[in-house]
């Protein structure tokens, strides 16, 4: 496993281009475009403002950077670095920008949600959408990108459109049963849409792409509901996480339960395999003891080498009170991810922050428990096969496939901590965010995930 | 009494003669010796006698208190004292002989009235200690009866409580479920009210961003504008077409072949793992029919009718096969026929399995005489003979005892003259005396041998729960190793059940060949205790010849046995009251006859012992 020198970024905004040729990180004002495999700077473009998002078309001939607080939108072209488009929003404001899929249109989501504009890249067209809904998942675009679904809001009714990419047809329109739409999401096959109410009520809609109701589901009343929800990548199964601290999964035949994931804080069976990070050394460097900075409290693995260890049976989690009087507690299922091949489900119940708990979806039972030293932040899979990339903040990346799990440390002077990653699509690579760099770490590409990764501990 | 009196006077006299005649004549032999003896024992007696007879007759009134016996012995219906008078006037001459006759009568009358005495001392005692022991009884039932009263009074009084706190506990639950609902209600009105307020809310901000909508709109804002270079050709190389109906049409279509498409696929999947199910369905209906029809073969000759309908079924099953195979992918007749089979399949299946395991359990039973299967009601049927031998077994020996008490009643009976006799018959007496001793031994060693045999029966019991338990395992494990066996293949199979056991049951006729040899040994499987069984029970005729011979045997010796059992028994019952409490309580009705439970003792002793005896 080897690392690149750090580079300097801003705002977390760094992203692979969807052909996976090109690497675009930003810089306060600047958007730096290097080459993957060189990593060698090939275009770099000076924005207006401190850009505060960047988007690849998805043929990764342009990228569009968003500066919010001007309301405006500044797309590059990557084959023609001196062409410039710069979109305006003006008054209206700007809270959102994206790409349509077919890379020509830009879709910008007006303040206070007033409507959404779709500027076009090839004509001089401009069209409006009024009522979008200002909701945690509004605007959901199907895989093969043509098909877009929106949330609206008229008449104090949650609505869904359906549009047709190519010309911005509407395609269906719908009332949808729901109290306060939270947000809707395709199948990945493009024939279904799950919609899903607040966190107030639980229930999930899943409608035909023709408008029709196909089944309502609703787990419980009273307490609150839905809190994440994904397709697994066949459309077979739809995972909800909810507040109740459980993961349901739904079939994609009789759209019924199949099956439940609760998240005890303790791992009982000892057919589960519990990876507990454990520090290495724990050796004090006098630095530290010096200055019990706040940082340091808060990420105490960070410098010291940690590595996994199997913990045996009845293993206790450690879990976090909630508090009651506050909104948005910190409890239920807050991220789910399947994997690639279908075969596992990555979940993190916002209770027990520390564990990463994955599912084999075959047998449709828990597998592997993860529990870091401290909160996970973020983790997903990669994109080729079984193996989940980890970050809690810390300077380690972790890493986990069904041979093993280790746990790297990302070598540079001070601390880098990572906030965030994300794959390369060939899975070759990840790119680790921190707060004002990031770096690639490049995984064994001739080597298969079973020698790449041995046993825990094995190396750090 | 008046009977037997009658009947032996002329012979006591006769005797008492003879006895003058030895008591005069030679003063050293033994019975002479005896009666010194009684002499002796009586001194006390006579001494007071002599005292009593110096009151009432001196020198002086000799005649007169001869002439008071006289006439108080012939009221007696004594002979007179006096001799026959020849003449009138003449004085009566004392008769000597009468005299003595009348004295000897006397003092037979008195032992005889001392014996009765002793007698109803002892029946009084035993009565006295019977009815210790039944007061015993009652005090501790009554002492029982108070603490299970007691105890129920508790009981009740817990189960009121109880009663009390689970309506306490229905009222709390009562009145929780009713907050519940309270509470839910409170819940949805508040929701319903926030979800008005939020509405009246959202009004007003529509109503603002639509005001803001116009404004932005309206200001005809220069700012919102895209500058662009140049404007760059579609990714798909086409122009972008006009919104016509024609377009509309289009997407229209479009969306429902993509939707189109996806069901289509879902129900080709559908369909493949439909076809894969059917598949392993056909399969295991297939194995199934190898698996159950070299059975079939055997169950043909009974003319049972659940066998009938299953071969038929099979033949049935079999022609449905070669349709399937035919249709093969149509599905609603199919599914129902196969569905069907197998369900049929499957009955057949679990009645087989049943009927192993009767077939098992019958030849546990019978060992593997006959090759056909056994059901579960020769077993019964095996179940009831033997429990009917028990039962003829225990009446036997109740006969027997019934039979021997009898023997000795009569022997009670008899007593009364052989007592007579007995006291005459000295030399008799020793030897009884001798003989006495030796039963006494023998008693002892019946009181050891009653023991051994209730131990063995006790161990009997146990063999019996033992082999109970070991045939249960036995049977469990023969139809698991059939069932494991059913698994594996249907080939293995078809030989295991062409020959239904035959490699296990060469080593299972070992076990049960010895079982079947000794048909007792299957009930109780004490070597010990059979042996004894056999030779004792089946011979009831010998048995009573027993008793007939021990009754004359005893003829002599039931005196002693009178004499000495009351005493003997006592300690004996009061060992048995701990012990078996059944056997004193049983015999205690009998108990009026003196002699009955020493006799029961005996007999059951005797009865086993037999071999024993000369």
């Amino acid at each position: 496993m080897n690392f690149s020198e750090v580079f300097k970024l801003s705002s977390l905004l760094c992203k692979f281009s969807p052909d996976g040729k090109y690497l675009a990180s930003c810089v306060q004002y600047r958007l730096v475009i290097r080459d993957v495999n060189t990593l060698q700077i090939l275009q770099l473009y000076t924005c207006l403002d401190q850009i505060q998002h960047i988007e690849w078309s998805a043929d990764s001939l342009f990228i569009l950077c968003a500066m919010y607080k001007r309301g405006l939108v500044q797309v590059w072209s990557l084959e023609q670095p001196e062409w410039h488009c710069r979109i305006d929003e003006g008054s209206a404001g700007l809270v959102a920008s994206c790409w349509s899929p077919d890379g020509r249109h830009i879709l910008n989501t007006t303040e206070f949600h007033l409507r959404i504009t779709v500027w076009s890249l090839c004509t001089k067209s401009v069209s409006y959408i009024k009522y979008p809904k200002a909701c945690q998942q509004g605007v959901a675009f199907t895989r093969d990108g043509r098909y877009l679904a929106l949330a609206e809001r008229r008449d104090c009714k949650d609505h869904v459109s359906v549009f047709v990419c190519s010309d911005w047809q509407l395609l269906r329109h719908f009332d949808t049963e729901t109290q306060d739409l939270a947000g809707i999401e395709w199948a990945p096959n493009g024939c279904v849409l799950a919609v899903w109410d607040t966190c107030l009520e639980y229930k999930v809609l899943l409608y035909s792409l023709d408008g029709r109701l196909l089944s309502a589901y609703c787990a419980y009343e009273w307490s609150l509901g839905v809190k994440s929800v994904a397709w697994s990548p066949s459309s077979q199964f739809l995972a909800v996480g909810s507040y109740d601290g459980k993961v349901r999964i739904l079939n994609h035949v009789t759209w019924k339960v199949i099956t439940e994931f609760g998240h005890p804080a303790t791992v009982n069976n000892p057919k589960i395999v519990v990876y507990k990070e454990a520090e290495k050394n724990p050796r004090l460097a006098l630095g530290r003891l010096a200055f019990p900075l706040p940082r340091a409290a808060a990420g105490p693995a960070s410098t010291t080498e940690s590595k996994y260890e199997v913990a045996s049976a009845p293993v206790s989690l450690q879990t976090v009170k909630p508090v009651a009087d506050r909104a948005n507690p910190r409890i239920g299922v807050g991220a789910l991810a399947f994997s690639p091949d279908n075969y596992f489900l990555a979940t993190r119940s916002d209770s027990v922050p520390n564990a990463v708990w994955i599912w084999d979806i075959q047998k449709l039972r828990l597998f592997v428990v993860l529990e870091q030293l401290s909160p996970v932040r973020s983790f997903q899979w990669d994109p080729q096969q079984p193996r989940l990339a980890i970050c809690t903040g810390g300077s380690k990346v972790y890493l986990w496939s069904p041979a093993g799990c280790v746990s790297v440390q990302v070598p540079g002077e001070g601390d880098f901590q990572v906030l965030s990653l994300c794959w390369h699509f060939s899975g070759d690579s990840l790119a680790l965010l921190s707060k004002d760099h990031f770096c690639l770490c490049f995984l064994e590409t001739g080597e298969r995930v079973g020698t790449a990764f041995g046993r825990p501990g094995d190396h750090t | 009494m008046g009977e037997w009196m009658t009947v032996t006077d002329p012979d006591l006299s006769s005797e008492s003669k003879n006895i003058c005649q030895y008591t005069s004549e030679t003063k050293m032999s033994p019975s002479s010796l005896y009666s010194q003896q009684v002499l002796c024992s009586s001194i006390p007696l006579s001494k007071n006698v002599h005292s009593f007879f110096s009151a009432f007759c001196t020198e002086e009134n000799i005649e007169q208190s001869i002439s008071y016996l006289d006439q108080e012995l012939t009221t007696f219906g004594f002979p007179s004292l006096y001799e026959e008078s020849k003449g009138k006037d003449t004085k009566r001459e004392l008769n000597i002989v009468a005299v003595l006759n009348c004295m000897n009568e006397l003092l037979v009358l008195q032992r005889k009235n001392l014996l009765a005495q002793e007698n109803v001392e002892t029946q009084n005692l035993k009565l006295g200690s019977d009815m210790d022991h039944l007061q015993n009884c009652y005090a501790k039932l009554k002492e029982q009866l108070e603490t299970s009263r007691r105890e129920m009074i508790g009981l009740q009084e817990r189960d009121r409580q109880l009663q009390c706190k689970n309506r306490n506990l229905h009222q709390l639950l009562k009145n929780e479920k009713d907050e519940v609902q309270k509470l839910q209600n409170i819940i949805a009105s508040r929701a319903t009210q926030y979800n008005h307020d939020m509405k009246r809310k959202e009004r007003e901000y529509n109503k603002l961003k639509e005001r803001l909508h116009q404004l932005v709109m309206n200001k005809k804002d220069k700012k919102i504008a895209m500058e662009v270079l140049n404007y760059v050709g579609r990714a798909d190389g086409k122009r972008g077409s006009w919104r016509t109906g024609k377009t509309e049409a289009r997407n229209e279509d479009e969306m429902y072949k993509i939707l189109l498409n996806d069901y289509e696929y879902r129900q080709k999947q559908i369909l493949m793992e439909n076809a894969e199910l059917k598949k392993v369905l056909q399969q295991m209906k297939k194995e199934m029919i190898s698996l159950l029809s070299p059975q079939k073969q055997k169950p043909r000759e009974r003319a049972d009718d659940s066998t009938g309908t299953v071969i038929s079924d099979a033949e049935e099953d079999a022609g449905e096969l070669s349709r399937e195979s035919m249709w093969d992918l149509s599905c609603e007749t199919v599914r129902e026929q196969l569905t069907n089979s197998i369900r049929k399949q499957w009955r057949i299946l679990k009645s087989h399995v049943e009927k192993l395991d009767n077939q098992v359990s019958k030849v546990h039973l019978e060992g593997f005489n006959d090759e056909d299967v056994i059901s579960r009601q020769d077993h019964e049927q095996e179940t009831e003979k033997l429990e009917l031998e028990i039962q003829q077994c225990k009446e036997m020996i109740k006969t027997q005892q019934q039979l021997l008490q009898q023997q000795l009643a009569t022997a009670c009976d008899d007593d009364t003259t052989s007592l007579l006799r007995d006291c005459y018959l000295l030399e008799e007496k020793e030897r009884l005396k001798e003989e006495w001793s030796l039963f006494k031994e023998q008693k002892k060693n019946f009181e050891k041998e009653r023991r051994s045999f209730t131990d063995a029966a006790i161990r009997l019991g146990l063999e019996r729960k033992a082999f109970e338990e070991e045939r249960a395992s036995w049977l469990k494990q023969q139809f698991l190793n059939m069932t494991t066996f059913d698994h594996q293949n249907s080939e293995n199979m078809k030989l295991f059940s062409a020959f239904p056991g035959s490699s296990d049951r060469d080593s299972l006729t070992v076990h049960s060949r010895p079982r079947q040899k000794k048909p007792h040994g299957v009930s109780n499987g004490s070597p010990v205790c059979t042996s004894k069984l056999t030779k004792s029970l089946p011979a009831s005729p010998s048995t009573s010849d027993f008793c007939q011979t021990r009754s004359c045997a005893s003829a002599h010796s039931s005196i002693n046995v009178l004499n000495i059992t009351p005493e003997e028994t006592k300690p004996n019952q009061v060992g048995r009251e701990g012990t078996n409490q059944k056997w004193s309580m049983a015999s205690r009705p009998g108990s009026q006859e003196g002699c009955y439970s020493g006799c029961s003792s005996t007999y059951t002793n005797s009865h086993v012992e037999k071999d024993d005896l000369p």
